[in-house]
């Protein structure tokens, strides 16, 4: 039986296939409309997070599937203190998957462990979120044509952002990526990043200013500066608004260039990007919900 | 000069660093098992001025020696048969190591789910660097091995 805990557990053969069916479910979607009829999905979400969860919930129900689920702990048989091995145990016998979002580190893989149906991860922590890589690739792949040949600038906290890691990560499998990380010296990419960048013989840089390497990039990933990540309110208000994204920037970039953002925004982007063709972060959601439509077919074996 | 007499089947773990027998003694989980064995503490020694030994009389089936590995290589382990040395183990990093090292980070599921084996993988050969399965936090030689 095939999880997903980390977007690397599919191989770039497979992760193609996977787009490729995100893509057809795009252009096709009534011929998907009833390929889950009769199966459920569990969505066992811990913590709360409603973007990610509506989405993959919109990615059953367009399935033909049903839904069940918790949406917090609180409502859920762990307030009383059941481990997430019993939990899913339990979920196997209700339904055909699970999406699993969780405080803890790993505690889907320990779910995928004592399942008899795939889990997903959903987001473990500030470990893995690999539904949002696959989302990130989905949109990249589709409006860009390719994963290979072009210059990324990711922008923001490179030091947090799991999005961000993910997203390295997965691209550093494809030819010819140069990655330019935009952030401030408090917010840099972390050495373990840039260990594995240099042990492939991957090109990168770092600079502090947008500006000065916007008219060089093909894709902008902005990410949001996280108040819950600083011990100390100071140093999150000096650095929060340290870039923004505004239409004069914008006005430097290539005419194609793509700026992308895992969501949600504040002040990172301003609100008059937004009407710019080139800014889909917005349709980057809706590809959140194709790829996830794309992965439960993948992962109950209903994909042809 | 301490004589301690030979034995069957077994094994010798020589060279240990003086001082470490216990600790080995423990890794390897020697006091649950119901077999011979003799700790050789401060033997003098050519090479290393002084050492410890370890002798275990046992199936050699019954002892997973895959820890000596992480916690020193360069332990001599002489497998012993019908009173003869048959092998001389060399000892190379474990894959994977479980309930060895405590994984420490309070975020990682390991720190709330009961009964949750503590398995590290071996992530960087070279760099002796090991990760947590669950999490991906790499163990810090400052880490506590505490386990047992």
């Amino acid at each position: 039986m095939r999880h997903l805990m980390n977007p690397l557990d599919f191989s770039v053969e497979e992760l193609d296939r996977l787009f490729d069916l995100a893509n057809d479910i795009e252009k096709h979607p009534e011929n998907y409309a009833h390929k889950c009829d009769g199966r459920k999905l569990a969505t066992l979400f811990y913590e709360p997070s409603t973007r990610t969860r509506l989405s993959f919930e919109t990615a059953m129900l367009n399935l033909g599937g049903n839904v069940i689920g918790f949406a917090d702990a609180t409502s859920s048989s762990a307030a009383k203190g059941e481990s997430v091995a019993d939990t899913i145990r339990v979920i196997s016998c209700f339904a055909d998957i699970a999406a699993m979002r969780h405080p803890k580190e790993g505690a889907a893989m320990v779910a995928s462990q004592f399942s008899s149906i795939p889990v997903i991860n959903a987001g473990d922590g500030g470990h893995q979120h690999p539904t949002q890589t696959l989302t990130d690739l989905l949109t990249i792949r589709s409006l860009k044509g390719r994963l290979d040949h072009f210059t990324i600038g990711l922008c923001g906290d490179l030091k947090f952002g799991r999005t961000v890691h993910s997203l390295i990560n997965a691209l550093s499998r494809y030819p010819e990526v140069h990655f330019i990380f935009i952030s401030p010296e408090e917010l840099r990419v972390p050495d373990y990043i840039i260990d594995m960048l240099k042990e492939k013989q991957i090109s990168y840089e770092e600079v502090i200013k947008l500006e000065d390497r916007i008219a060089d990039l093909d894709l902008l990933y902005m990410t949001r500066v996280q108040r819950e990540r600083f011990f100390n309110e100071e140093d999150y208000v000096r650095l929060k608004d340290f870039y923004i994204l505004d239409a004069a920037k914008m006005g430097m970039a290539k005419p194609d260039m793509l700026v992308l953002h895992p969501l949600p925004r504040v002040n990172e982007i301003s609100v008059d990007v937004d009407a710019d063709p080139r800014a889909v972060y917005f349709k980057q959601v809706q590809y959140g919900v194709y790829v996830r439509m794309a992965l439960i077919l993948t992962l109950l074996g209903l994909e042809e | 000069m301490l004589n301690v007499g030979q034995i069957e089947e077994g094994f010798v773990l020589d060279h240990i660093k003086a001082g470490k027998s216990m600790e080995i003694y423990h890794y390897l989980g020697l006091g649950d098992l119901d077999c011979t064995v003799a700790i050789i503490k401060n033997a003098r020694s050519n090479k290393m001025g002084r050492k410890d030994i370890l002798k275990v009389e046992c199936d050699i089936d019954t002892l997973n020696l895959d820890v000596l590995g992480f916690v020193d290589h360069n332990i001599t382990v002489n497998v012993i048969k019908n009173a003869t040395i048959v092998e001389k183990r060399i000892l190379k990093l474990p894959r994977e190591l479980r309930n060895i090292l405590k994984c420490h980070n309070p975020r990682c599921i390991t720190s709330i789910e009961q009964g949750l084996p503590h398995i590290f993988v071996l992530a960087d050969e070279e760099k002796e660097v090991y990760r947590c399965k669950y999490c991906e936090e790499k163990y810090a030689p400052s880490s506590n091995l505490d386990m047992r």
